[in-house]
């Protein structure tokens, strides 16, 4: 259902991972059943309960790219597109970042990525990965509201996170998956409760920074990732944005002006 | 077997890799991944121009591969210089052995290498004092377990790992390259005489070029975790190409080998290196490490377990027998380590009075 848009793999083709959910080969198959996620056959995590087999699927695929894709600087952000332009909206759990991002991918903004923006060194641009966006806790409510024509899986609770469940990408982002972006915006949300939509210019500095904290693989890469990162936050406007109500948080998205390129 | 997994054929004949199909590339990938040879793949491409003749996705894979390896080579360098900082005092001839001592020694066999310990050697009576100096850096015991620590400091080759506490990097010292209770004991004075200084670290050396291929060899056909098998044997394969074309290089091995009591991993080294990855091993080099063959039958029996054990931990290049392979190695691993009223004890402990590990 949330992968309805996808292409089927062909047989005999390449595919860049190949992973499985199994039953674990212990008692767990059957007495409180278990589930893992094997990626070609090893598994990297413990056992979670089988009714966490979807987001255990998720999480692993966000794991086989954060893990390996190490040409890429990869971000723990969302980014969506509009105009041409991409918005990184970095975040650490807990500050809407994803409801925010659910939001806008309702309200005609292209989805690149819920959890990871990946940077190519060189160019700068951004990689897709469209996926189901993952929705925790109160947020799963608040987008049904918000778009009730979503497609959101149900509701998994007790997991690490809290209460879980994913929502169906628009079919428009996942056709798209091969367009690059170029960033503009570096947007760090904050949900907070009755506060006006409101963006706060950042230095590129103190940006510079905060990314970096959010990056996975930032020291890996060393003067390529620093390289990079330069490269992102001066080609983009920085904010600080907090927010509560989702109609002015896309309001203001909507106004937002790409910078002036520097000669 | 039918033919060899591709990754063999990819090490064989690297220029090979260029006219791949898509669904080989999908599964080389797999296969070298997990014998960490990714990288190595990368560097054999690299070295012969032909990364841009790799299709796009399995290229970007060997990329990704390649910028964790340049990352490795990087933190290994800062981390020798750090030793030999914290070392200088001591006052001790310090040798580096495996990978540190490729990329410090800058041999091709450091190229598209993963990092994971640090290997150091120093004079037995000296171990005292290196390791009160490291900890003064900053480096810090595991293994608190009582007994560990008598099973590393008397009957191993080496002190139990320390651990960096701020850049979580391992070492491990080393007084001997085999444990005192195998065997088998090639001197470490010997090995300490022959080695080499290495340019611009005055305190540090690297063994000499017939000793670091003994020194594979001992340990690759002395361990017992063999998953990992394929990567040394062809660190070894790499050795003897770069070393082997000075010609006094393959007298001199066989010579060496039996000064430090292993002429029998040499033997089973040339033989299968040249077996598994086509090494060119001169005849009478093979002919001259011969004396250190077993007997037929046990010979049958070791490449029959070899074969296999050596191959990646992966489903497409194990058959029925694999398991058993690597499980029977396992077993002599541990039979070289000790003698066996020692070996049934120690398993004996292990297994029932050690504290387990969560």
């Amino acid at each position: 259902m949330l992968y309805a848009d996808y292409p089927l793999a062909e047989q005999g083709g390449f595919a860049d991972f190949h992973v499985s959910l199994a039953p674990p080969r212990s008692l767990r198959r059957w007495f409180k059943p278990q589930v893992l996620f094997l990626s070609d056959g090893h598994s990297p995590f413990k056992p979670l309960p089988l009714d966490q087999a979807f987001p255990m699927l998720e999480w692993g695929l966000n794991w086989c790219v954060s893990s390996h894709a190490n040409r890429y600087l990869i971000i723990h952000a969302a980014v969506v597109e509009k105009g041409g332009h991409a918005a990184i909206l970095p975040a650490p759990p807990g500050s809407g970042k994803s409801t925010l991002c659910a939001a806008l991918v309702n309200r005609g903004w292209r989805l690149l990525s819920d959890e990871l923006a990946l940077v190519r060194p060189g160019d700068g641009k951004i990689i897709p990965l469209p996926r189901p966006i993952s929705l925790k806790n109160q947020s799963i409510d608040i987008i049904r509201r918000y778009e009730p024509g979503a497609i959101v899986s149900r509701k998994i609770s007790d997991t690490i996170k809290g209460v879980v469940a994913h929502m169906k990408p628009p079919a428009d982002s996942v056709a798209r998956a091969a367009e690059t972006a170029r960033a503009a915006w570096v947007i760090f949300p904050k949900y907070l409760a009755g506060a006006a939509a409101h963006l706060e210019a950042l230095p590129r500095s103190r940006a510079f920074m905060r990314v970096a904290d959010n990056a996975f693989n930032y020291s890996l890469l060393g003067t390529r990732g620093f390289e990079t990162m330069a490269g992102l936050i001066d080609a983009s406007l920085c904010y600080d944005f907090t927010y509560s109500v989702l109609d002015e948080a896309i309001e203001t998205f909507d106004a937002l002006k790409p910078p002036v390129p520097s000669m | 077997m039918t033919s060899p997994p591709l990754v063999i054929q990819a090490l064989r004949q690297p220029g090979a890799m260029a006219s791949m199909s898509l669904a080989d590339w999908d599964l080389l990938l797999r296969q070298a991944r997990r014998a960490n040879l990714l990288a190595r793949l990368h560097a054999l491409l690299d070295e012969r121009g032909l990364i841009e003749q790799v299709p796009p996705q399995p290229r970007e894979h060997l990329e990704w591969s390649h910028a964790t390896a340049e990352r490795h080579t990087q933190a290994v360098h800062w981390e020798v210089t750090m030793i030999q900082k914290a070392l200088a005092k001591a006052g001790t001839p310090v040798i580096l052995l495996k990978g540190a001592a490729y990329i410090m020694a800058n041999l091709p066999s450091a190229r598209g290498r993963i990092f994971s310990d640090i290997d150091i050697m120093v004079p037995k009576d000296s171990l005292n004092e290196v390791e009160a100096a490291l900890m003064l850096h900053g480096w810090a015991a595991t293994h608190h377990d009582a007994y560990d620590q008598r099973y590393y400091r008397t009957w191993m080759h080496e002190l139990p790992p320390m651990r960096h506490i701020k850049r979580s990097t391992v070492i491990d010292v080393h007084h001997a390259i085999l444990p005192e209770t195998a065997h088998v004991h090639p001197d470490p004075e010997k090995l300490r005489a022959a080695a080499r200084a290495l340019d611009g670290y005055e305190d540090l050396r690297v063994f000499a070029p017939v000793d670091m291929v003994l020194h594979s060899a001992a340990h690759l056909f002395h361990e017992g975790e063999l998953e990992h098998g394929l990567r040394d044997l062809v660190d070894i394969d790499s050795l003897l190409r770069h070393f082997g074309s000075t010609p006094s290089f393959w007298p001199e091995l066989a010579e060496r080998a039996k000064a430090l009591e292993l002429a029998r991993p040499l033997f089973y080294a040339l033989r299968y290196t040249a077996f598994i990855l086509h090494t060119p091993v001169p005849p009478d080099a093979m002919e001259a490490a011969r004396a250190g063959s077993p007997n037929r039958p046990a010979l049958a029996l070791m490449d029959s377990l070899f074969a296999r054990a050596l191959m990646p931990d992966h489903p497409s290049c194990s058959d029925r027998l694999t398991g058993i392979a690597r499980r029977m190695l396992f077993v002599r691993a541990n039979w070289l380590r000790m003698p066996p009223l020692l070996l049934a004890r120690h398993l004996f402990h292990k297994a029932f009075i050690s504290p387990k590990t969560e």
